[in-house]
C-alpha cells in the first residue's frame, strides 16, 4: 500500500500531463487547469503521506515500480529510494510546485497556449519527482535531461520572441556543457562500482582511491555547476527570465536549479573522500555567491536581479556543501525555495499590475496602489536578507558560522560580504519598485490592480512559509531538521562533525550576520530614500566599475568571444567541408555509379543483346533453308518415308549380314 | 505346291503397285485404294509364312491388318468427304495447308 503511494507520485502529474499534452485542445482551459495543479496537489499529499511515514520508521526504503535494464553486469530499475532527503526535497518540490501551478492559474489566464504551459509545467513535476526519487544514478540521469528540456521548453515558451527563443537555447546548451561532466561521472561509477545504486554505491565508496573519488565528484561537479548556474555555467540563468514567471519562480529559483545541490548533497560519501573536490565545491559557490551579488547590484530588471540572487544563493548552498555543511545545504534549499518562490511571483504579480513592464527604473511608489504585493514582496526581502527571525536568517546564518567555526575564514568572508551585497540589492529593488516617486508613465499608471486571489493565496502561504520556514532548524546545527536529516548527510570521515562551537560564538556569529544585513538595508536606505541623487554620483564617480558590473563582467561578451564565435566559425569551416569535400565525394559516387551504369547498359545492349540476337539468327537462318521440305504436300512425306524406309531396310540389311545374319 | 517364293513375288509386286499409286496418283481415293493393296500384299506375306512356318500367328495378325484396314477405309474416306466439302476437290496437291 505505501509502495503504491511512493509510485502513485510521479504518476499524478504525468498522467495529467498524458491527457493535457494530447486531448489538451478539446477541453476547455478550466478543465486543463485543474488537472495540472490538482494533480500535483494529489502528488503532494503522497508526498506527505510518505514523509509522515519516513518520520515514523526514519529508515530508507526503497521502491522498485519497474525492472527497467538487467542483463550482464548491469541492473538499472526504475526504482524511488525514500530516506529523509527525498523527503525533504519532495515536500519542497511538490508543495512549492503546487503553489505555484496555482498562481499559474491566474497569471497565465488568457494567454495563447495555457494548456501547453500546464502540460510542460506537470512534465517539469514528473522530471523533477524522478530527480529527486530515483534511487539510482540512472532514474537521477533521467530526471535531470527531463528538467532541462522543460526547463528549454517554458524558457522558450514564447516562442515568437526571438530573444526568448535564444535564451532556451542558450540555457539548453549550457546545460549540455554540465551533463557531460555528469554522464562522465557516471560512467566512471560504473566501471569502479559496476552498479548504479546509490545504496550499493555508498557502500563500496570506502573501496575507491582517493583519486578516483576526486574524479567522480569533480564530474559530478561539473554537471551540479551546469544545472544550478554556478560560475563558470551561470550565464544560461539571467537568460532564463525570458520565459514566464511562474516558470522563473518554479524552475529557475524553486527547484531545478537546486537539483546540483541535492545531488552533491546525495553523493557526499564520494565527496568526503575527495577533500580536494570539496575545497573546489567551496571555491566555486564562494565565488559565485559574491560574483553574483555584485552583478545584481545595478541590474534594472526586476526578475534578472532575482535571477542573480537565485546564483548568489545557490553559490551558498554549494559553499556549505564545499565545508561538509550537507544539512545546513539542504535546509538554505528548503528555505531558499520558500523565498524565492515568493520573490519571483511577487515580481511576477507586480509586472502583472503593471502590464509587463519588468524595468525597476519604470516603477516606484506601488505601496500605495498594490499593498498586498509590497507586503508578500517585502517578507521574501526581509527573508533573503537575513532579518531576524525569517527562513533565510536561520538557513544563511548556519552556512556562514560553519564555515567561521571550521575555520574557512575566507569562505566566510566572501560569504559574509555577499550577505550585505544581498541585503543591499534586494532593499534597493524594494525601494526602487514600492517607494519613491512613481516612475511609472502615464498610460500604465491608470490600469495598476491589484493581482487576483488566486495569486494572492498562493503568495501569502509561500510567505508564511518564508517566516516559519527556518524554525525546524533552529538551534542551529541541533534542530529537528538537524536531526531528520542526520542519517543520510553524516559525514563518513565524522572529523568535522566533532566541532566546539560554544553558544557564545555562536550568538556572536548572529549577531554579526543580523548586523550585516542591516547594513546592507541601511546603506539602501541612505542612497535610494534618504539621499536619491547619491547612488548616481557614485556611478559617475567610478564609471569603470559601474559599466562593468551593468554588462555582467563582459562574461556573455567573452564566452561569445572565447566559444561562441569559434564554434560559428567552426561551423562555417564544416559547412563548407561539407558542401565542397563531402557532398562533391557523395555526388562523385553518384556519377560513378550513373556512368558505370551507362557502360553496363550500353555492353547489355550491344554485346549480350547482340550475341542472343546473333544466336536466333543464326536458328532463323537455318531455319529458313530447312523448312522447304514442309511442302505440306502429302506426296513429298510418302516419298520421304519411302525413300528414308528404303535407306533403313538397307542399313538393317547390312548389319544381319555383317554379322552373320538370318538371310543367307 | 506352290514355293513360297511365289507368294512372297507376288507380294512384292503388290507392295510395289500401291507404293507407286501412292507416291503418283493425285486422287486422294486412288491413294487410299493404293494404301489399300499395300496392306493386302502384307496380308500374303503374313499368311504365306503362316503356312510355311507352320504357325497360326500370321493368319491372326492377318485378320487384324484387315480389322484395322477397314477403319481406316472409313476414317479416310469420312477425311475425304470433309475436305471435299471446303474444296470441291479430291486432289491431294491442293491439301498443302501443314507446312511452315
Amino acid at each position: 500500500m505505501s509502495d503504491l503511494i511512493v509510485i502513485l507520485i510521479p504518476v499524478f502529474p504525468l498522467v495529467a500531463v498524458l491527457l493535457n499534452g494530447l486531448l489538451g485542445s478539446r477541453y476547455s482551459h478550466e478543465v486543463a487547469h485543474r488537472l495540472a495543479w490538482g494533480s500535483v496537489g494529489l502528488s503532494f499529499l503522497c508526498a506527505i503521506g510518505v514523509f509522515a511515514e519516513t518520520l515514523g520508521s526514519g529508515v530508507a526504503r526503497e521502491v522498485v515500480a519497474y525492472k527497467w535494464i538487467f542483463g550482464g553486469d548491469l541492473t538499472v530499475n526504475l526504482a524511488f529510494l525514500i530516506d529523509p532527503l527525498t523527503c525533504i526535497m519532495l515536500l519542497v518540490v511538490t508543495g512549492v510546485g503546487f503553489l505555484i501551478h496555482l498562481y499559474s492559474v491566474g497569471y497565465m489566464h488568457g494567454e495563447e497556449g495555457f494548456t501547453r504551459f500546464f502540460t510542460y509545467m506537470n512534465l517539469f513535476m514528473v522530471s523533477m519527482l524522478l530527480l529527486v526519487m530515483g534511487n539510482n544514478y540512472l532514474v537521477l540521469f533521467i530526471g535531470w535531461e527531463g528538467v532541462g528540456l522543460c526547463s528549454y521548453l517554458l524558457i522558450g515558451y514564447y516562442y515568437d520572441k526571438v530573444s526568448a527563443a535564444k535564451a532556451a537555447s542558450k540555457a539548453f546548451v549550457v546545460n549540455r556543457i554540465g551533463d557531460a561532466g555528469f554522464l562522465l561521472a557516471i560512467f566512471l561509477v560504473f566501471q569502479n562500482f559496476k552498479t548504479l545504486d546509490y545504496q550499493q554505491v555508498f557502500a563500496q565508496a570506502g573501496q575507491l582511491s582517493t583519486e578516483m573519488a576526486t574524479a567522480i565528484a569533480l564530474c559530478l561537479l561539473v554537471g551540479a555547476v551546469g544545472k544550478s548556474a554556478q560560475l563558470p555555467l551561470y550565464t544560461w540563468l539571467p537568460d532564463a527570465m525570458e520565459g514566464p514567471t511562474p516558470v522563473s519562480a518554479l524552475i529557475h529559483a524553486a527547484t531545478m536549479v537546486t537539483a546540483g545541490v541535492y545531488m552533491i548533497v546525495r553523493n557526499h560519501v564520494l565527496y568526503d573522500m575527495a577533500p580536494m573536490a570539496m575545497t573546489t565545491v567551496a571555491v566555486v559557490g564562494g565565488t559565485t555567491a559574491l560574483f553574483a551579488a555584485t552583478i545584481g547590484l545595478v541590474q534594472t530588471d526586476i526578475k534578472r536581479v532575482l535571477a542573480y540572487s537565485t546564483v548568489s544563493q545557490l553559490g551558498y548552498m554549494f559553499l556549505a556543501c564545499g565545508i561538509g555543511a550537507y544539512t545546513a545545504a539542504v535546509f538554505h534549499l528548503m528555505t531558499h525555495a520558500f523565498f524565492k518562490a515568493l520573490l519571483f511571483l511577487s515580481a511576477g504579480s507586480v509586472i502583472h499590475a503593471l502590464h509587463g513592464e519588468q524595468d525597476i527604473m519604470k516603477m516606484g511608489g506601488l505601496k500605495s496602489k498594490i499593498p498586498w504585493t509590497h507586503g508578500l514582496f517585502l517578507v521574501g526581502t526581509l527573508a533573503i536578507a537575513g532579518i531576524f527571525p525569517l527562513a533565510g536568517f536561520w538557513s544563511k546564518d548556519e552556512i556562514m558560522a560553519h564555515a567561521f567555526v571550521h575555520g574557512h575564514y575566507v569562505l566566510y568572508g566572501m560569504a559574509a560580504i555577499g550577505a550585505f551585497l544581498t541585503a543591499f540589492y534586494m532593499f534597493r529593488l524594494t525601494y526602487l519598485t514600492f517607494y519613491g516617486r512613481s516612475r511609472v508613465d502615464h498610460h500604465t499608471a491608470e490600469h495598476i490592480h491589484e493581482s487576483p486571489p488566486i495569486m494572492l493565496g498562493p503568495l501569502v502561504a509561500l510567505a508564511t512559509l518564508s517566516v516559519i520556514g527556518g524554525f525546524p532548524g533552529v538551534p542551529p546545527e541541533d534542530g529537528w531538521f538537524h536531526h531528520f536529516l542526520h542519517k543520510v548527510t553524516a559525514q563518513v570521515g565524522g572529523e568535522v562533525s566533532g566541532h566546539d562551537a560554544g553558544s557564545g560564538l555562536v550568538v556572536t556569529l548572529m549577531l554579526a550576520a543580523t548586523a550585516i544585513a542591516l547594513a546592507g538595508w541601511g546603506l539602501t536606505h541612505y542612497l535610494y530614500s534618504l539621499r536619491t541623487e547619491t547612488a548616481a554620483a557614485w556611478a559617475e564617480r567610478s564609471p569603470g566599475v559601474y559599466r562593468t558590473l551593468l554588462n555582467k563582467y563582459y562574461v556573455d561578451e567573452l564566452y561569445d568571444a572565447l566559444f561562441v564565435e569559434p564554434t560559428k566559425k567552426l561551423g562555417l569551416v564544416w559547412d563548407w567541408f561539407d558542401r565542397h569535400v563531402i557532398d562533391r565525394l557523395v555526388v562523385g559516387v553518384g556519377e560513378l555509379t550513373q556512368s558505370s551504369s551507362a557502360a553496363s547498359t550500353w555492353l547489355e545492349k550491344y554485346v549480350i543483346y547482340g550475341g542472343l540476337n546473333a544466336i536466333g539468327y543464326a536458328n532463323h537462318l537455318l531455319a529458313r533453308s530447312w523448312r522447304k521440305i514442309q511442302s505440306g504436300q502429302v506426296h513429298h512425306y510418302a516419298a520421304i518415308i519411302v525413300a528414308g524406309l528404303f535407306i533403313l531396310v538397307h542399313l538393317v540389311l547390312a548389319w544381319w549380314t555383317g554379322s552373320g545374319g538370318m538371310l543367307k | 505346291m506352290v514355293p513360297l517364293s511365289a507368294y512372297v513375288a507376288v507380294s512384292a509386286v503388290l507392295f510395289a503397285t500401291g507404293l507407286i499409286g501412292v507416291l503418283v496418283r493425285r486422287n486422294f481415293i486412288i491413294v487410299l485404294m493404293s494404301v489399300e493393296i499395300m496392306l493386302n500384299a502384307a496380308n500374303i506375306n503374313l499368311v504365306a509364312f503362316s503356312h510355311y512356318l507352320e504357325s497360326m500367328a500370321g493368319q491372326i495378325v492377318a485378320l487384324f491388318v484387315i480389322a484395322i484396314a477397314a477403319g481406316e477405309a472409313a476414317v479416310g474416306l469420312a477425311i475425304i468427304i470433309v475436305v471435299f466439302r471446303g474444296k470441291l476437290s479430291t486432289n491431294v496437291d491442293e491439301m498443302n495447308l501443314l507446312k511452315w
